[in-house]
């Protein structure tokens, strides 16, 4: 780190959530706003993305003289701006894209643009300095993956969903169950007050790969519901949340395990949406009690969708000398891997 | 316009399909895509996919609406499950116009953006394993391609 202060203004706009965040030194949080959409979502049970880009705009400079203010700074204090270029929805992240490159050529700044799930990641080096090599379990309404970082900035995916993303099997038997959207709260509340007496399938629990599958998951849940409703039975909510989340959470917790022994990591960090979950945080902080390996969890406002996050992993890109063009665009299909190896070609300074 | 059927008896025979569809798919085509819940979509898409020579896993898209793979061609794989109710233009003309090749899931609830020459793909349960592949083409363009692919 330098001598001078480093201060990032960073703004996140990829899916519900109009963010913005004032990070210093990556790794010290000023200021977080985050405007959410969710109530106007939940009538529509999902995210429906001209939506998000209405509200993106009508919020956008709210949320940053909202956020300028509680860091009590102007735009003079700031050294550099980092936004979420990719993955999302377009016209979401075309809203925080235009809005950073027009206050970088407004106000002269460097520009940076920053990959969502590697934000997620970053979200933990706000509480915990990171000590390679580290484990990722990201998992939220659109990804479940297994990512391994050696060093800052690399990002390598050990380990996907091959169909449905952990939160998206959620909200699916949420809605099931006639619970409301966002479901992944509600199900876990239910799950704690029954048991897992339906035994559903463990998707490729046995298998060497770290890759996840949920969509069986969610067929046979929602198989067993139809068919107890055909025969005129009542199935224990409670119960069936219970057997659901139990399923989802061995699988997220063995292969994370796994992988933790295979690839002796120092650090074990969680991230995304899910990570909220109570029965997900219950079950990592009983195996590895006993392990070697740091269990890292964020606290709740940074599991979801947040710019703090997107200032401490645009800090490092920044350190490590990554900077974006006023040409910067939209990156809706950004992989990991495209970012990390962008981010490899730079020299270090 | 005449309809074509073609019977798999294996999820990987499914996919060796798709794949070979990808064949006679050209940038701006776009292909609808129905089944029932397990029907095999997504295991045709990474089919599609693997013919396009896309090496990413192909996921759902359901909570993105829209994944991007890069391959032979760009492939745009739609999921329009969460518009239900809404006739929101998310800019599908990028996509439906665009130098790729499309997919669309739950074509019902975007049905006033879509392009009008497409390829409407059934996927009929038969049993377990077995699937009836039902292709609609509703142009000359997409016929020719059915006919190339089943000759």
């Amino acid at each position: 780190m330098l001598n001078k202060e480093e201060i990032i203004l960073a703004i996140e706009t990829s899916c519900d959530e109009t963010a913005m965040a004032i990070v210093k030194n990556g790794r010290e949080l000023v200021a977080n706003v985050v405007a959410s959409q969710i109530e106007s979502h939940k009538r529509f049970g999902g995210v429906v993305p001209e939506i998000a880009s209405r509200h993106h705009i009508e919020q956008i400079t709210v949320v940053l003289d909202e956020t300028l203010a509680e860091a009590n700074m102007t735009m003079d204090d700031i050294d550099a701006i980092a936004v979420t270029e990719g993955p999302g929805l377009v016209g979401a992240l075309l809203i925080g894209v235009t809005a950073a490159k027009s206050l970088a050529f407004a106000h002269q700044k460097p520009l940076i643009g920053v990959h969502h799930i590697a934000g997620h990641i970053y979200a933990n080096r706000l509480l915990q300095e990171f000590s390679f090599p580290l484990l990722s379990l990201v998992v939220s309404g659109g990804h479940t993956e297994l990512i391994l970082m050696k060093d800052h900035g690399q990002f390598e995916v050990i380990g996907e969903t091959r169909d449905d993303a952990a939160g998206e099997a959620y909200d699916k038997v949420a809605k099931t169950l006639g619970l409301p959207y966002p479901g992944g709260p509600y199900i876990d509340k239910l799950a704690q007050q029954g048991k897992d007496t339906f035994h559903f399938t463990r998707a490729l629990l046995n298998e060497e790969s770290y890759d996840f599958s949920f969509s069986g998951l969610k067929t046979a849940v929602m198989n067993t519901m139809h068919n107890a409703k055909q025969k005129g039975e009542q199935l224990s909510s409670e119960d069936i949340a219970a057997s659901f989340q139990q399923s989802v959470i061995d699988v997220l917790v063995e292969k994370t395990f796994r992988a933790t022994r295979e690839y002796k990591v120092k650090q074990l960090i969680v991230a995304g949406g899910v990570s909220a979950n109570k029965g997900l945080r219950k079950r990592l902080e009983e195996k590895f009690a006993n392990e070697e390996v740091e269990l890292v969890i964020p606290p709740l406002h940074l599991c979801t969708d947040n710019a703090a996050m997107i200032g401490a992993a645009g800090s490092i890109a920044f350190q490590q000398g990554h900077r974006a063009e006023l040409d910067l665009n939209a990156n809706p299909g950004l992989s990991l891997e495209k970012y990390a190896k962008r981010n490899k070609n730079i020299p270090s300074q | 316009m005449k309809s074509y059927q073609f019977k798999t008896n294996s999820p990987e025979e499914t996919m060796a399909f798709a794949e070979r569809l990808a064949s006679v798919l050209t940038a701006g085509d776009v292909i609808t895509l129905e089944g029932d819940l397990g029907a095999g979509k997504t295991t045709f898409t990474k089919g599609l996919a693997k013919g396009l020579h896309i090496t990413r896993t192909v996921n759902s898209p359901t909570f993105t609406i829209v994944k991007e793979y890069n391959g032979d061609f760009p492939l745009y794989h739609i999921d329009a499950y969460r518009l239900e109710g809404s006739d929101e233009d998310i800019g599908f003309e990028e996509y439906f116009a665009g130098d790729g090749i499309t997919v669309v899931e739950w074509a019902k609830f975007i049905m006033e953006f879509l392009p009008e020459e497409h390829l409407d793909i059934q996927l009929v349960t038969i049993s377990e394993k077995e699937r009836n592949i039902i292709l609609n083409p509703n142009s000359n363009r997409y016929e020719n391609k059915c006919r190339e692919l089943l000759s």
